[in-house]
């Protein structure tokens, strides 16, 4: 391993881990939000949006991101729908990562015991109170583990960016080795920053599933 | 005459399950009605009709002159009337008791925290708990959380509270001090709907027995000690029978 | 208006050629999830042994995976071994590697929970009637870890196909490829054929996906 190409490497890593970093970011935030309004309508049984909620969830679920990519990037533009390849990476994420939220979120929010639901509603409360207070707080804690897993999952699908010509590692990678054939600094750089980005969210994820499970609310 | 909760002819049916049929009942103000009977008779799901979480099929609820209408906009003002305290406490597990107590005054009577937290301690002191306020729910012993859970109601100031065999989950050694506590409830005037299997209790805190069997209610009495010597029909007399090895 | 591709697909043998495309990708996966499996019970019964030193190699080799994109590993795989060992690994043989290393950890950690899922009292009462080691864990134990562990390894079997798209970024020609090519090959008659050819691809996974995923939901429902 030649040390010298791996600090001349340096600043192309950074930049594609930035990049990887932000779209990432963007699209868990989006993930998230879409798992909580596919969760919510779920939950409440809203017609009509349940039914639509529901054919999108499989639909995202049983295809592979790369594929849902390449339909958003190459095939959308040709009925006019034009996106650049960051919003697409973004918008790729969010969609299949919400898919994968509103599952988890759900089935948090199911867990909970209808009673508890009564016992608020015994209170006074109106449903939404009920649902705000009580329940999604009760939801969430109990779906730590399914969202750390999605976290995860979400950015190691991030991978599949370079598909798109996004710089991203995986872009930097085959680049830098198709043109300078330095194969293994590449591979170990790829390695490293991947680490760099997933191990800490996998050891943090541990430590909250840790606390979530073994010290549910109080000591 | 305050008749707190007016019940006529209710029916109630799950799918083509009848489960109450044709039940009329008042309770006065002040008044402990506990109610017995066999599981399965109905005696719970008549309860939960009376706050509204279980919609009926016939018939109609008051309490205090306005009618429970589970769908109706008024039910949120009219539960506030009632409190309920279930078999398995039902407290909100990710909150402390302090906050479970105050959760309610705060956001559904809009009182303000200080004041909510201050009748709250004092509660929490009369069933002897108020060590205990910033415990979470797990922290607590099966009694202490029932006892917190009767709290939560009593803050909300009901006209009537509703107790749904609030024991039944308890060890034996921890019925008392719920039992107690009811006790203390039921001799400041407070009005009371009680399901319960122990019998004793419903010996010594009921005004009126009303003893429920497959949906009816098959015999009502105010003579309380009457009925545990000599129930007047047969099926309350075989029913208390089961308790006779006690 | 330029069509949107579906009569591209129509033309000749591009149609097949596609759903070619298509079985190269289950193809991999269905041979790495049959090894995975196998491997998987091995694996994860080793997971549950009282070796402190196993164990923690096992839950290495599990965060690794768990960690690692299976992009990256394919890399690793098949750019790396090259250099590194001068082998010449085939593509289709980098791809099977490195999905049997992926699924041997998950599939291993299936088994593993299922077998800790069963709680000791089962043990206790299977060998408090009487029974032999063997008969408590033919007749008691496995019935019950099977029923846990077949609607999760189905599932494994989608998630391996889902990521053999990946495969196309070492140069197998799968379905993407494939229809990358017919795209290209009809550029200028077809310009817009992108939109049906993709749309197409889109929906040829789910169709095989989907009633996987739905036989697992339904077994597992049905054992709950």
């Amino acid at each position: 391993m030649d040390v010298e190409v791996i600090k001349t490497y340096l600043p192309l890593y950074n930049e594609a881990i930035l990049l990887t970093v932000r779209l990432g970011w963007f699209g868990i935030l989006a993930a998230f939000g879409i798992g909580l309004l596919g969760s919510v309508i779920q939950y409440f049984r809203i017609p009509v949006l349940r039914k639509i909620a529901a054919v999108y969830i499989e639909v995202f679920r049983n295809t592979p991101l790369l594929v849902q990519l390449f339909f958003i990037y190459f095939a959308l533009p040709k009925i006019g729908i034009k996106i650049s390849a960051e919003s697409c990476g973004i918008l790729g994420l969010g969609l299949i990562g919400g898919a994968y939220m509103t599952e988890t979120l759900r089935s948090g929010l199911e867990s909970i015991d209808k009673i508890q639901h009564e016992s608020a509603l015994s209170l006074g409360m109106t449903k939404r109170q009920v649902f705000f207070y009580i329940i999604l707080p009760q939801a969430f804690s109990v779906s730590i583990p399914g969202i750390v897993a999605n976290l995860i999952f979400l950015l190691k699908e991030t991978s599949v960016f370079s598909t798109i010509s996004l710089m991203d590692l995986m872009f930097t990678s085959k680049d830098l080795i198709g043109m300078y054939a330095k194969t293994i600094e590449c591979l170990f750089l790829l390695v490293i920053y991947y680490l760099i980005m997933l191990l800490p969210v996998s050891v943090l994820g541990t430590i909250i599933e840790r606390r979530a499970r073994y010290a549910q609310f109080g000591d | 005459m305050s008749e707190l909760v007016k019940v006529e002819h209710l029916h109630k049916e799950f799918g083509k399950n009848v489960v109450l049929k044709d039940i009329n009942l008042s309770v006065e103000k002040g008044e402990v009605v506990v109610i017995i009977g066999p599981s399965g008779c109905g005696k719970s799901t008549f309860l939960r009709c009376l706050n509204g979480l279980e919609g009926i099929e016939g018939g109609i609820v008051y309490v205090d002159g306005l009618p429970v209408e589970p769908e109706s906009k008024d039910i949120y003002k009219i539960r506030q009337k009632i409190g309920m305290v279930f078999q398995y406490y039902e407290l909100f597990p990710h909150k402390t008791v302090i906050e479970n107590i105050i959760l309610s005054p705060m956001k559904v009577q809009k009182r303000n925290r200080d004041d909510a937290v201050r009748e709250a301690i004092e509660l929490l002191d009369k069933v002897g708990l108020a060590d205990k306020k910033d415990y979470y729910p797990r922290q607590l012993s099966g009694g202490q959380k029932q006892r917190v859970a009767i709290v939560r109601a009593l803050i909300m100031h009901p006209d009537v509270l509703l107790f749904d065999e609030v024991t039944a989950a308890l060890d034996p050694e921890m019925v008392h001090e719920v039992l107690q506590t009811m006790l203390e409830l039921a001799k400041n005037g407070s009005t009371m709907i009680i399901v319960t299997h122990e019998m004793a209790f419903a010996k010594a805190v009921a005004d009126r027995i009303v003893f429920f069997d497959q949906g009816d209610i098959v015999e009502e009495t105010t003579d309380v000690k009457g009925f545990f010597e000599e129930p007047s029909t047969e099926r309350a007399k075989k029913f208390l029978k089961t308790f006779a090895y006690e | 208006m330029h069509s949107l591709g579906i009569d591209v697909l129509l033309k000749g043998t591009n149609m097949l050629r596609l759903l070619k495309g298509l079985w190269v990708s289950v193809e991999i996966s269905l041979i790495s999830v049959v090894i995975s499996i196998v491997l998987g019970l091995v694996v994860g019964a080793l997971m549950t042994s009282k070796n402190k030193l196993l164990k923690a190699f096992l839950r290495l080799y599990l965060e690794t995976v768990r960690i690692m994109p299976q992009m990256v590993l394919l890399f690793i795989v098949y750019f790396g071994s090259t250099r590194v060992f001068g082998l010449n690994i085939t593509a289709e043989l980098s791809a099977i590697i490195v999905f049997v290393f992926w699924g041997t950890a998950e599939m291993g950690d299936l088994v593993r929970g299922s077998i800790k899922s069963i709680p000791k009292i089962q043990y206790d009462s299977a060998y408090a009637l009487g029974m032999g080691k063997f008969q408590v864990y033919y007749y008691i134990i496995f019935p019950q870890t099977i029923r846990r562990l077949l609607p999760l390894s189905i599932n494994l079997v989608t998630r391996m196909i889902k990521t053999t798209s990946l495969v196309m970024m070492i140069g197998i020609v799968e379905v993407l490829k494939v229809a990358q090519q017919i795209i290209e090959a009809n550029r200028r008659s077809s310009p817009n054929a992108a939109f049906g050819v993709f749309a197409v691809v889109f929906l040829l996974y789910f169709i095989v996906c989907w009633p996987i995923t739905r036989l697992a939901t339904s077994l597992e429902k049905r054992w709950e």
